[in-house]
């Protein structure tokens, strides 16, 4: 029993292909669809806005919020299947991101340093330390931002439209995941590289 | 007990999230470069699959735990909302190199500073609830 729960951790600890990805995620699609729910991450925010009393400022915090409480528990979970993969799931080669060679190189070129051919799970910019840098706190404040922002604006992010509104055929998170994308491009091509030299 | 199965598929989730490197900063910036299929397929894999397990619901009539028929909500019809909303999220997603599930998933993995993240997150959330009324939906 204990050798057979080992091999399975080491088989589990390689490097999932994308397709062990895909299928997981449709796995929990499912899961929440038979626990009559919806996935979606961000409608977490709202949640968190709407407890901490901002339906004295915007009717839209005015809604049942304790209805999304199971969505609450799902990321405290995540949070906690994150810190499972991290401390008891290493990859074999000790490897978070498997990368292109082509990658590797663009990330060199923007400016984003790492040692060896594989980087680490995040750039060393996102770190206390660097929150006191201009670059750090610029990124994470904007980014932050402009995220919480625009997934309630397009009344989802990539969970709830990529994910969810795609299995379900509707247009409108169709056009959503065309917005996600144009920005994404925009941003990565034009605003990232010019805020990674700050 | 009501709420601990949400913990466990929630675990679920972000083992899937860490395991397949969808939480890279990496992976995203090389998926918008267009310099890999993984992010993709993943993508890709689980829209597949789900609109079957979408289609067999609606065809079956597959109830949930409580006995009730699966419904999923058709979303509101609109262009700007959720082109403009998108575009906007598109920015903040490729700028910090996350979005909100990773964030969950990260954070939890120890990457602490993502609290600041988060919290700008709530505010744009906040924000977004204030101008409502202003913004062409």
């Amino acid at each position: 029993m204990q050798q057979t729960l080992e091999e399975f951790i080491r088989y589990i600890s390689q490097p999932w292909p994308w397709w062990v990805g895909g299928l997981m995620i449709a796995l929990i699609l499912f899961i929440l669809l038979w626990f009559g729910r919806e996935f979606g991450i961000s409608a977490n925010f709202r949640v968190v806005c709407a407890m901490e009393g901002g339906d004295k400022y915007a009717d839209f915090f005015k809604f049942d919020w304790q209805s999304q409480m199971w969505n609450l528990i799902f990321v405290a979970g995540a949070m906690f299947g994150g810190n499972l993969a991290y401390n008891y799931l290493p990859s074999p080669d000790g490897h978070v991101a498997h990368v292109t060679p082509a990658a590797v190189e663009t990330f060199h070129e923007m400016g984003v340093e790492f040692e060896g051919r594989y980087p680490p799970l995040v750039p060393d910019y996102f770190s206390w330390s660097s929150l006191f840098t201009l670059k750090g706190i610029i990124i994470l404040v904007l980014g932050g931002l402009l995220v919480g922002f625009g997934a309630r604006y397009a009344g989802g992010c990539t969970s709830g439209h990529a994910i969810s509104g795609l299995s379900a055929l509707q247009l409108p998170s169709l056009i959503a995941v065309i917005g996600f994308f144009l920005g994404g491009l925009v941003a990565n091509y034009l605003i990232l590289p010019w805020l990674l030299k700050l | 007990m009501k709420f601990f199965k949400y913990f466990l598929v929630g675990i679920l989730f972000g083992i899937t999230m860490f395991k397949s490197e969808a939480v890279s900063w990496f992976r995203i910036q090389e998926m918008f470069r267009f310099q890999s299929f993984h992010m993709y397929g993943i993508i890709g894999v689980s829209v597949v699959v789900g609109i079957i397990i979408v289609q067999i619901i609606k065809r079956f009539h597959v109830k949930d735990i409580h006995g009730r028929d699966i419904v999923i909500h058709d979303k509101n019809k609109s262009i700007p909302r959720y082109l403009i909303g998108g575009f906007i999220f598109g920015l903040g997603w490729a700028i910090a190199g996350i979005c909100p599930g990773p964030m969950f998933v990260l954070m939890g993995a120890g990457y602490s500073a993502l609290i600041v993240f988060f919290a700008a997150a709530i505010v744009g959330t906040f924000l977004y609830g204030v101008l409502r009324s202003k913004l062409p939906h």
